[in-house]
């Protein structure tokens, strides 16, 4: 930008000349100033890439990458993790007959029992997923089908979505309360996990639903309008009456009997407003808390899972999982970033020694020191 | 239109006469008539120039209103921006919108908007300076008041009086009335037109010079006709129509131009003919040029490629769309959701429309900042290069001009340079050096040794210090004036010993007012033989004076040898001028007379009646007496003959008395405090060769004391001051190499012609050679030392003379005033005129006059031919100097071989052309071919210019370049620029080292810079400092312009201006080479930022069903390459350097890289989009295998890959960045702490904003995460693994290979 002004100086040098001449002629130097800037003279580190210094910059890598890898695959490899498909796709497995004949215009739910092993105990806190295969929550106009104002309690966007909620915005002429295409295909499938003891008996394992949200949407993002009491009111009232989303069999208001828990900021309807990233994906359902210190969380032992099966995945080939798995300070079990740094540090390090030798080979000369700095 | 009907209708009136004229008010069409009509404005109550012009100027291009559509018309020229508009558009159709409309208006709102305050900045500084300018005060002359008011300039009319006081500035072209001059002269210094700081006279309107009293505005009744506004400086014709019917011819001295100061007249009154923008001035003043450098084309090459590869992959990606939905066949999933009006897309219309969608999410491939950020980053090169320090002359206070602001890399480039000689290559500061007179040469032994010791003290100031002492000594021995040497030689050592910097400099403010000062140039030793023959000579003259006896009786030798020196004296246009008062010019009147101009003129002046003739009687009071006494003198001795005709002048001349001595007492001016001591003169010559010469004769006492239009006074030994009528100058010109000056010898009262011009010119001009055996020997001598001179590489001139008999004058006179009366092809029948005068001429003697290179010239030369570039001189001296300046210059090697190309015919010249050709085909093609043949021409091996690089980039031309050197004159070059030979002459030339053209004119210059630029397809620079150059200046890639002596018309038209030709060499092998490799650079890094950035989304599209959704929130998306990445690639734009400025200037051969354009070769833009897609893979996939199948939501998990390509994209340039100071540190951190503070804030800001991403405490939790910092870490270390190690292996490869 400075130096613009040297374009417009000459553009009118017959002005500036003869302007100085009637005004105070100054006669000043033009002399450039000798700053370390201006003649492109400043201390400068000139790191050139050569052996003496590509080497080490390999090997260093290789050893800081290399015990880095192996701490966190051992890490993963700690965590407990189980995973059963429900889908129902086998002519087998429970619930192949509810996924066959449901559809989104069932009115009825389809139940249906899993049982499944637990080889060996959970020992502190299980968080209970759910799990969908092929499920492109990412689409681009799928993510875009939502009305945040709306979700955040604003009356206004209550009664009057937001044109990105189309064509899931009215319905019957009524404003759909929540709008947009994600809310309208929220997963309703209820997953209920009992504790087979050796008696045959089944116990039911307490599972909590709430805090499995984050606290900023919570508390923040999702409101709901006019307060947490009386939504009923809110979402029927005469200047707000509302629709439920059409795929949906209860209102919004009726998500939970807890008023903490219910319209928009239902924890299951805020952790499925969170798009998922990729078309297989997981979201927390439940958290099984660790009650004593001295017994697991989940012992090994024989497991029921009850699944009230409302959510059609057949038609796009879809599949249903649900997992129990603890966690740890990196999140879930996820070797991939343990073998990443061990195999990224195990290259550095070859490559390196494949450098040595090549160097030491070839290099008889000094390298790259014919410029100077 | 209006104005060119009103110009027409006046003239046909003005045709008619003055009064017709005024009167004259029938609109008629005329469209032969070009002309404007100017009447004063006290004549008629309106006004009467009603359509011209005022002096308003308005140099700004916008007004407040117009600044918005005229500024937006502008930027939408440029294609690109185009573009970027129509794909914010396209965001708003709802079908097909990527992102939120508004938003994706940003970055193209934000590059219009930083091009538009540029741009409105600048217009505001030129609008500050025109309202300063308008704003200047100037006496008007108001009818109302009768008097003269102060006027602001911008108020100025057409036909306005204004009057004007020394110093002041002109503020619009004025027609020079009146002047308190006595002389009726007006001096102006153009140097802010032309930059010639030597003073220029103007003169009053030749019907004006008579008026006694002050000009009177009210008596003012003329009409002036003129040409339509030009931007021809020196180029001024009309007339001046009175209200008798007179017409009077005005040309450009009577035209004061508009910039120029007035200087030593007290006052002058003109009146104003063009003002503001139609003044000559200002329609020669037009802004910076824009070019296109060969880089931006090579871009605009790859950006085209890109397109092609964003259509690619959109395409790809619609295709797989329409696929990924036709695999749901009717079942519609829950997730494909239906267009808002709930109908079902087919999957070919979603593909369709998907595909405008990707075009507009992957726009960035097409970068939109790039543009803006090359202007940025060459703006601040051209600002580097004038800073530079190396770049600056402290002798003439200037330095570096980049006048074009976009080529800076194609001096990084250039593979020709087509060199001026003059003024370029050397300093265009002319030396006497030798003469000879009448066939015997005088060889100034001494003052060769004085230049030669002028030249050691240049190298070696140390040592002369000590041997300064002993230096004048050696020479006292030689030369009979050994005081005066001593003294001489002493003064000027004594000038040299203290001569630092300061020293250099306080000369050179001195040397601005006078042309040429420098001791080296003034001071001339004498060479002893002949000082003594002028002694003796005009030491007889004076006892012939004395005596009364004819000047006829003096031996031809002699009487040469003095008019030698009077015509080194007078013919010339130098003005003198005395040191103590540096403007003020010497006045030294004898007579009074003025020029002859006309034919009653004429013979008034050889009449004796002319003593009663009132033309004089208007002369100043002060001087009256002064001239009455002169003219009684002088018509004491005048011809008795009392006839008043012309045809009398026969009976005069055979009755005229024998030619007789005029002694006219010197008479002294009163103002001017006048010095006689010699040497105390200062020389103002619009030619350094003039001011040479001048020198050269005041060394021999035979000096120029005073010049006025109609006069010149000469000091001669002996005989005193005499004064030379002068009745006419035949100014130079290029075409006809000569000048001419008719005097009236005041010692033989004969009218006596003085030419002077170039060798080749005047021998042709010469009396036939049957004329006398004396005249036939001199000729033949002088020729033979003119060639020896040449041979020295010394510019040769001719000094011939001629007699005229008065009626012959006469005749010549009348034909000549036609000439210059005539409206239609004045020039062409001046120049005939010229030629009727310049014939029959009689030598008198040739000097030798040394034209010095420059410092450091034949080290530039050098180091330019080892920087691979050919150099090629394009000059207008003879062979034979321009042969011996370039072997001084280290262009020519006498080890090399030279072809001379001199023809005197097309056939002669094809003949020629194939026989070099053949003899460079039979010499060379087999040496180049096999080694063996190698040791039969040892000396002609090609050149190496650098083994490895070179050859492998000759692959496109086969020819090598041969120690050859091919010298061409402009003839012959004539003939070989003809279709048909010119294939043959570009083989022949570009075979061989350098290239020497002589005798060439301007044409020929542009019209070799154009053969070579478009059929060898290669990168020509062109350098020159004269008008002669321009066209060559401006054919060529890049044309330099050298500030030198010549004026300022090569550095108007180059792209770049340099005080001397030395600074090219650092110009080319420094800035040149950096300026090319970091723009190369840079816009490689660009290319391969942008694709890296658009291959994750397009990554990503094959996990979304090629849906066009993107991960990275769509702020980050835009404003990732305008504000998060910018920076630091401007900073290493900006400064980085490959290698160091020493090892430019030591190994000229690293240029060769720009010149195969090695930095930025096609292949290396397929080799970044590799890389980037190399690296795009890694920085989508590692977090893609991280995060599968976990809780991971859309946006939360784009921010880690958004950080991490900003990581890799930043560490990329860190590694190609070569040189590490503060400013990369801080640009690079600064980018950082940029992104994550705007991510940090716009997380933090509006939970219910920015749908859809809404990316509420994203940041903020992802900052939580042990796995981003995880991530970070070994994304940007895998992506970049393989540069390093690449460039390891090659360093490796070429160790190992070379």
């Amino acid at each position: 930008m400075m130096a613009s002004s040297y374009n417009a100086k000459e553009e009118d040098g017959h002005h500036s000349g003869s302007a100085s001449h009637g005004g105070a002629a100054v006669v000043k130097s033009k002399k450039p100033d000798n700053t370390a800037f201006k003649q492109q003279r400043l201390p400068a580190w000139q790191p050139i890439l050569t052996a003496g210094t590509v080497l080490p910059a390999f090997f260093v890598i290789g050893l800081i990458f290399i015990p880095i890898g192996i701490g966190l695959y051992v890490t993963s490899n700690n965590i407990k993790e189980f995973e059963i498909d429900y889908t129902g796709v086998d002519m087998n497995s429970a619930c192949y007959s509810c996924a066959k004949n449901f559809s989104w215009n069932s009115t009825t739910s389809c139940l249906c029992t899993v049982d499944f092993t637990l080889e060996q105990p959970f020992e502190s806190n299980v968080f209970m997923y759910y799990g969908l295969s092929n499920f492109y929550q990412n689409h681009r106009r799928y993510v875009k089908s939502r009305d945040d104002s709306q979700l955040n309690g604003d009356m206004s966007a209550l009664t009057n979505p937001s044109k990105e909620c189309e064509p899931y915005r009215m319905s019957e002429g009524l404003p759909i309360a929540p709008c947009g295409a994600i809310a309208n295909s929220l997963f309703n499938d209820t997953l209920k996990l009992y504790y087979l003891e050796a008696n045959g008996t089944r116990n039911e394992i307490p599972l909590v639903k709430k805090g499995i949200a984050w606290w900023t949407d919570k508390h923040v993002k999702f409101r709901n309008p006019g307060g947490n009491a009386n939504l009923t009111a809110v979402f029927q009232g005469n200047l707000t009456a509302t629709s439920k989303p059409v795929n949906w069999r209860n209102p919004v208001y009726e998500l939970d009997q807890d008023p903490e828990n219910n319209g928009f900021i239902n924890e299951d309807f805020i952790v499925w407003m969170r798009t998922a990233a990729l078309p297989t994906f997981r979201k927390l359902y439940r958290i099984i808390q660790k009650k004593s210190s001295t017994m697991p969380t989940l012992p090994s032992g024989k497991y029921v899972l009850d699944i009230t099966y409302n959510y059609p995945v057949l038609s796009f080939d879809g599949r249903k999982r649900m997992i129990l798995s603890t966690i740890s300070w990196m999140g879930g079990k996820n070797p991939f970033l343990g073998i990443a740094y061990i195999t990224v540090g195990s290259i550095c390090f070859f490559l390196g020694v494949v450098l040595l030798i090549i160097h030491h080979k070839y290099d008889t000369r000094s390298t790259g020191a014919d410029i100077p700095n | 239109m209006t104005r060119e009907s009103r110009d027409t209708e006046i003239t046909k009136a003005a045709g008619a006469g003055a009064t017709a004229a005024v009167r004259g008010r029938k609109k008629r069409k005329n469209k032969e008539n070009k002309t404007r009509t100017v009447r004063a404005n006290t004549l008629l109550n309106d006004h009467p120039n009603p359509h011209y012009a005022n002096n308003k100027i308005k140099t700004t291009k916008y007004t407040l209103l117009s600044f918005l559509p005229k500024n937006l018309f502008e930027q939408f020229h440029r294609f690109a921006n185009v573009y970027f508009v129509f794909i914010a558009l396209l965001n708003f159709v709802p079908v097909v919108n990527a992102f939120q409309p508004e938003l994706a208006l940003a970055p193209v709102v934000f590059i219009l908007s930083v091009t538009a305050i540029k741009d409105l900045w600048e217009d505001y500084r030129r609008h500050r300076s025109d309202t300063e300018i308008n704003h200047m005060d100037c006496l008007v002359y108001s009818s109302m008041e009768r008097r003269y008011v102060e006027k602001y300039w911008k108020e100025v009319q057409v036909g306005d009086f204004i009057r004007l006081r020394c110093n002041e500035i002109l503020p619009a072209d004025v027609l020079l009335l009146s002047s308190s001059d006595p002389d009726r002269l007006c001096h102006i210094e153009t140097a802010t037109l032309d930059g010639e700081t030597n003073l220029k006279q103007r003169q009053v309107v030749r019907s004006f010079l008579d008026l006694d009293c002050e000009f009177d505005p009210f008596k003012y009744h003329s009409v002036i006709e003129c040409e339509k506004p030009n931007n021809d400086l020196n180029r001024f014709r009309g007339y001046i129509v009175h209200r008798s019917g007179r017409r009077d011819v005005l040309c450009k001295e009577n035209l004061l131009l508009r910039g120029c100061t007035i200087r030593n007249t007290e006052e002058a009154v003109g009146i104003v003919i063009y003002a503001g923008h139609e003044t000559k001035a200002m329609l020669n003043n037009n802004g910076p040029r824009y070019k296109r450098s060969k880089l931006e084309r090579q871009m605009n090459v790859d950006v085209f490629w890109c397109v092609i590869i964003l259509l690619v992959i959109c395409s790809f990606a619609a295709v797989g769309h329409g696929l990924w939905m036709f695999q749901y066949g009717d079942k519609r999933p829950v997730f494909d959701v239906l267009s808002p009006q709930g109908t079902n897309l087919s999957p070919i219309m979603s593909a369709i429309y998907l595909f405008l969608t990707l075009i507009i999410v992957f726009q960035v491939l097409i970068p939109i900042s790039l543009f803006v950020s090359i202007e940025i980053v060459k703006i601040c090169q051209v600002y580097l290069i004038h800073q530079d320090m190396d770049l600056y002359d402290e002798e003439t206070d200037s330095h570096l001009q980049c006048r074009a602001l976009n080529i800076t890399e194609d001096l990084g480039q250039m593979q020709y340079i087509f060199s001026d000689k003059t003024g370029t290559l050397t300093e265009n500061k002319m030396v006497f050096r030798r003469c000879t007179v009448a066939g015997v040469e005088y060889s100034h032994d001494a003052n060769a040794r004085r230049l030669a010791m002028y030249q050691e003290m240049d190298s070696e100031e140390e040592e002369c210090m000590s041997h300064g002492g002993t230096l004048p000594r050696r020479e006292s021995v030689t030369s009979h004036q050994s005081a005066r040497v001593v003294l001489r030689s002493q003064s000027t050592k004594s000038h040299r010993r203290t001569g630092s910097r300061a020293e250099a400099k306080r000369a050179s403010i001195l040397s601005k007012h006078t042309a040429f000062s420098s001791p080296m140039e003034k001071d001339i030793t004498p060479d002893p033989q002949l000082l003594y023959k002028v002694n003796e000579c005009s030491s007889q003259m004076d006892f012939m004076r004395f005596h009364s006896q004819p000047m006829s009786q003096l031996s031809s030798d002699l009487s040469d040898i003095i008019d030698f020196f009077i015509a080194l004296t007078i013919c010339n246009t130098v003005v003198v001028s005395s040191p103590n008062q540096p403007r003020h010019k010497v006045r030294m009147r004898f007579e009074l007379k003025s020029p002859v101009k006309t034919i009653e003129d004429f013979i008034k002046r050889f009449t004796p009646s002319r003593l009663t003739s009132g033309s004089n009687s208007s002369s100043s009071s002060s001087l009256i007496t002064n001239r009455s006494s002169n003219k009684g003198c002088s018509s004491l001795l005048s011809s008795p003959s009392a006839e008043s005709t012309l045809t009398k002048l026969h009976e005069e001349q055979s009755s005229h008395l024998e030619p007789t001595f005029s002694p006219v007492p010197p008479c002294y001016d009163g103002k001017a405090s006048w010095n006689l001591e010699e040497g105390e003169l200062r020389y103002e010559a619009e030619s350094p060769d003039e001011a040479a010469l001048v020198y050269a004769a005041r060394a021999y006492k035979c000096s120029l004391v005073g010049r006025l239009p109609d006069q010149v006074t000469v000091e001669l030994p002996h005989l005193g001051k005499l004064s030379f009528e002068l009745l006419h100058t035949l100014g130079f010109d290029s075409t006809r190499k000569r000048m001419s000056v008719v005097v009236k010898h005041p010692l033989t009262d004969q009218i006596t012609v003085y030419t002077k011009g170039a060798d080749s010119v005047i021998m042709d001009l010469l009396k036939p050679l049957d004329t006398g055996k004396r005249q036939k020997k001199i000729i033949c001598r002088t020729q033979n030392y003119l060639n020896l001179y040449a041979a020295d590489g010394l510019r040769t001139l001719c000094i011939a003379k001629k007699i005229l008999s008065k009626e012959e004058y006469a005749c010549w006179l009348q034909c000549h005033l036609e000439a210059e009366t005539a409206i239609q092809g004045r020039e062409e029948l001046l120049f005939q005129s010229a030629l009727r005068l310049e014939t029959n001429l009689q030598l008198l003697g040739a000097t030798g006059v040394e034209d010095r290179l420059q410092d450091g010239v034949p080290e530039t030369v050098a180091a330019l031919r080892r920087a691979g570039l050919q150099i090629w001189v394009l000059t207008g001296d003879k062979q034979e100097t321009a042969v011996n300046i370039a072997y001084a210059c280290k262009l020519l090697d006498p080890e090399e071989e030279m072809l001379t190309l001199n023809a005197d015919s097309q056939e002669a010249c094809a003949l020629l052309l194939e026989e070099s050709l053949h003899y460079i085909q039979a010499k060379f093609l087999c040496s180049s071919a096999d080694q063996a043949a190698k040791a039969f021409h040892t000396n002609f091996v090609p050149c190496e210019i650098n083994s490895s690089s070179s050859l492998s980039s000759h692959n496109t031309s086969p020819f090598l370049v041969h120690r050859l050197g091919l010298v061409i004159d402009g003839r012959t070059l004539a003939y070989a620029l003809d279709k048909t030979l010119e294939d043959k002459f570009l083989e022949v030339a570009r075979s061989c080292r350098s290239v020497l053209c002589c005798r060439s004119t301007p044409l020929q210059k542009s019209m070799v810079v154009k053969l070579v630029r478009n059929k060898l397809k290669v990168m020509t620079l062109a350098i020159g400092d004269g008008a002669n150059d321009v066209s060559m200046i401006q054919v060529a890639d890049v044309g330099v312009g050298i500030s030198g002596q010549e004026g300022m018309q090569a550095v108007m038209a180059s792209d770049f201006a340099l005080p001397r030709f030395r600074y090219l060499q650092k110009l080319l092998l420094v800035h040149g080479h950096w300026c090319y490799s970091r723009l190369a650079n840079m816009i490689l890094y660009f290319f391969y930022k942008n694709a890296m950035f658009v291959a994750l989304l397009f990554w990503y599209q094959f996990y979304c069903g090629f849906s066009g959704s993107a991960m990275i929130d769509q702020w980050y998306l835009i404003f990732f390459n305008l504000m998060f990445s910018a920076f630091p690639q401007l900073v290493t734009g900006t400064l980085d350097k490959d290698v160091s400025a020493e090892t430019l200037q030591r190994l000229p051969q690293l240029y060769v890289n720009g010149q195969n354009s090695e930095e930025y070769k096609p292949y290396m833009f397929w080799m970044n989009m590799i890389d980037a897609f190399y690296q795009s893979l890694v920085c989508f996939f590692i977090p893609y295998f991280a995060y599968a199948d976990s809780d991971v939501d859309l946006f939360t998990w784009g921010t880690p890959i958004t950080t991490l390509a900003l990581f890799t994209i930043l560490l990329h340039l860190g590694i190609e960045t070569k040189t590490w100071t503060w400013m990369n540190w801080l640009s690079i951190i600064f980018s950082i702490t940029l992104f994550f503070t705007v991510a940090l804030c716009y997380n933090a800001s509006c939970p219910t904003c920015f749908s859809p991403s809404n990316p509420y405490w994203t940041m903020q939790r992802q900052l939580q995460e042990p796995l981003f910092y995880l991530l970070c870490l070994i994304t940007p270390v895998t992506a970049l693994l393989p540069r390093p190690f690449g460039v390891q292996m090659c360093n490796n490869y070429y160790n190992g290979t070379n």
